[in-house]
């Protein structure tokens, strides 16, 4: 089935795409993150423009998101409180991002910063999942009982002027910590077409130190509105994102999203967790290799 | 079939020919198969049909052998050619260089390969084959220099399959009638273009012919690129309402089962 992408000014396997969706779909059913940091790499690797597929994945990251978000919300999973404070920061971290991105692009390192944040971000948070996953794995398998973890926030964020009390989620903290890191993960969203839910779910247990039962939630609800603000942003500056693209990668995730629901709940959380952690770290050292392997491309031509 | 446009072509144009009488030069009478690409819904490249017919201003075959070259040629834009170099064990871009004109299309076949049809003073003159593409450097004037990045963008532009040289593409037959077929993959630029056929002798260019070609969007393509370049604030609140529906509807769907 071949389809022209307007934007992309490309013409594709329809098929193809509505597959990859569907793939990212099933991670983020299983997972619960938006899975935006395969489809962009495997867009880039089918051939769409880098700055085409980032912007397109931030919509397809939003339709994911919403069943799961509407989900959380109704057994109130959401502290929509500190939510709001992590779409403001987001929504200004996207605005940082489109800045940002202009002048990467102007100075022709685009690629390189997308790629090298991949690698570091990717690389760092799969290795502290595949860690963490395969130690419980093994302690499951050995029949013992894993310590609870003690929730305290970081010190640093105990540090931070102004205190405001989060009441679903259980804290009294400057209301700066959130925003700082709606900001962080906005711009991550901007630049690597990422909803940034696996950065978010552990900041917000281990640096905030936010119950467990709100922190999926409301990593979904931030993840919503952030990627639909990066839509807008790339709607209105690099004019990138793509319609045709968008929706079939929609349709392809929204249903593997489903389905990955379903098989989440099949599967033990501990492992989930290591198999997630893999991909990432798969994903991670195929864009190290990337940026260390001498490219076919040393030359590249954009319209200037 | 695929001779009986050239042919008919060909008689229909004969007398204009002939008026043409008393200049010896001869009459290139080109034409292509589409004037008017539509980039649409599905679109996934054209194939390009180019023809005519190469007569004395009597209407007569040329006498002796020739070799014809047909150049298709894209609407020029300025770029940016990068150079990656590996730094601190990473290729990341370390140098560029901009280009006033580079063609966003640029296809060039002949009925034999070009260095035995020009030599190198008439290939730069009219432009015949991706070495001599003039491409108008912007600042640097280090002659080195910009070889290498003339190369690079050729090199890249032919990678992605907008560049090519296609030696042998064009029969001649009967010393009167040429053919060539051009591929246009589905990422070409949209714009004005140009196909100029030229009938060469002896390194020199006997006779040559220009037609135009359009390539556009259409239809729901056109309407949607049009749509994000002028209303972006709309398009993206499209986008942003799409997905949420989607999702929103996959969910109500699937919780129902």
């Amino acid at each position: 089935m071949d389809v022209y992408l307007p934007i992309a000014n490309l013409a594709v396997n329809g098929l193809v795409i509505v597959g990859l969706g569907a793939l990212t779909g099933v991670l983020s059913g299983m997972f619960g993150v938006g899975g935006g940091f395969l489809t962009t790499p495997l867009l880039i690797f089918y051939g769409v423009p880098p700055t085409v597929a980032a912007a397109s994945a931030a919509s397809q990251v939003t339709g994911a998101s919403v069943s799961g978000a509407l989900a959380h919300a109704r057994r109130g999973g959401i502290d929509y409180h500190i939510g709001a404070v992590l779409v403001v920061g987001g929504v200004i971290g996207a605005g940082l991002g489109a800045l940002l991105f202009r002048l990467l692009q102007a100075l022709g390192q685009i690629d390189t910063a997308i790629n090298l944040l991949y690698v570091i971000m990717l690389g760092s948070i799969g290795t502290l999942m595949a860690v963490e996953s395969f130690g419980a794995v093994r302690a499951r398998r050995k029949g013992q009982v894993p310590p609870a973890r003690r929730r305290r926030h970081h010190p640093l964020v105990a540090s931070l002027p102004l205190r405001w009390r989060f009441y679903r989620s259980g804290l009294y903290i400057s209301p700066l910590a959130p925003l700082l890191l709606g900001m962080a993960t906005g711009v991550l969203t901007m630049l690597m077409g990422i909803g940034g839910g696996f950065i978010l779910v552990p900041a917000m247990l281990y640096i905030l130190g936010m119950g467990v039962n709100v922190v999926v939630g409301t990593s979904l609800f931030q993840i919503l509105f952030v990627t639909m603000a990066t839509t807008m942003m790339h709607a209105l500056t690099t004019r990138a994102v793509d319609l045709v693209l968008a929706s079939l990668l929609l349709v392809g995730s929204v249903l593997g999203a489903q389905l990955g629901a379903v098989l989440a709940q099949k599967a033990k959380p501990d492992v989930l967790r290591l198999v997630l952690a893999l991909i990432v770290l798969g994903v991670a050292v195929r864009m190290a290799l990337g940026l260390g392997w001498q490219p076919d491309e040393i030359y590249t031509v954009v319209s200037l | 079939m695929r001779w009986s446009r050239p042919v008919l072509l060909t008689t229909a144009l004969l007398p204009a020919a002939l008026a043409l009488g008393g200049n010896q030069a001869p009459v290139l009478v080109p034409e292509v198969s589409q004037h008017d690409i539509r980039v649409e819904q599905g679109f996934t490249g054209a194939d390009l049909l180019l023809y005519g017919a190469i007569l004395t201003p009597e209407g007569q075959p040329v006498a002796g052998d020739y070799d014809v070259v047909v150049v298709v040629e894209g609407p020029p834009r300025a770029v940016v050619v990068r150079e990656k170099r590996q730094v601190a064990g990473i290729w990341i871009n370390a140098a560029s260089s901009s280009f006033r004109s580079a063609p966003g299309f640029y296809a060039v076949a002949s009925s034999r390969p070009l260095t035995q049809i020009v030599d190198a003073r008439t290939a730069a003159i009219y432009e015949l084959g991706l070495s001599w593409l003039q491409l108008s450097p912007i600042g640097s004037i280090d002659p080195a220099r910009q070889q290498r990045f003339a190369r690079g963008l050729v090199e890249y532009m032919q990678r992605m399959g907008l560049y090519h040289e296609d030696p042998g593409a064009v029969s001649i037959s009967h010393q009167v009638l040429y053919q060539a077929r051009i591929a246009l993959p589905s990422s070409v630029p949209t714009g004005d273009y140009t196909a100029e056929t030229f009938a060469i002798r002896n390194g020199r260019v006997l006779a040559s012919g220009l037609t135009r070609i359009r390539v556009d969007k259409q239809g729901f393509a056109r309407f949607i690129a049009d749509r994000a370049e002028h209303a972006g604030l709309a398009y993206g609140l499209c986008a942003v309402a799409l997905s949420i529906a989607m999702g929103w509807i996959a969910g109500r769907l699937f919780a129902r089962v």
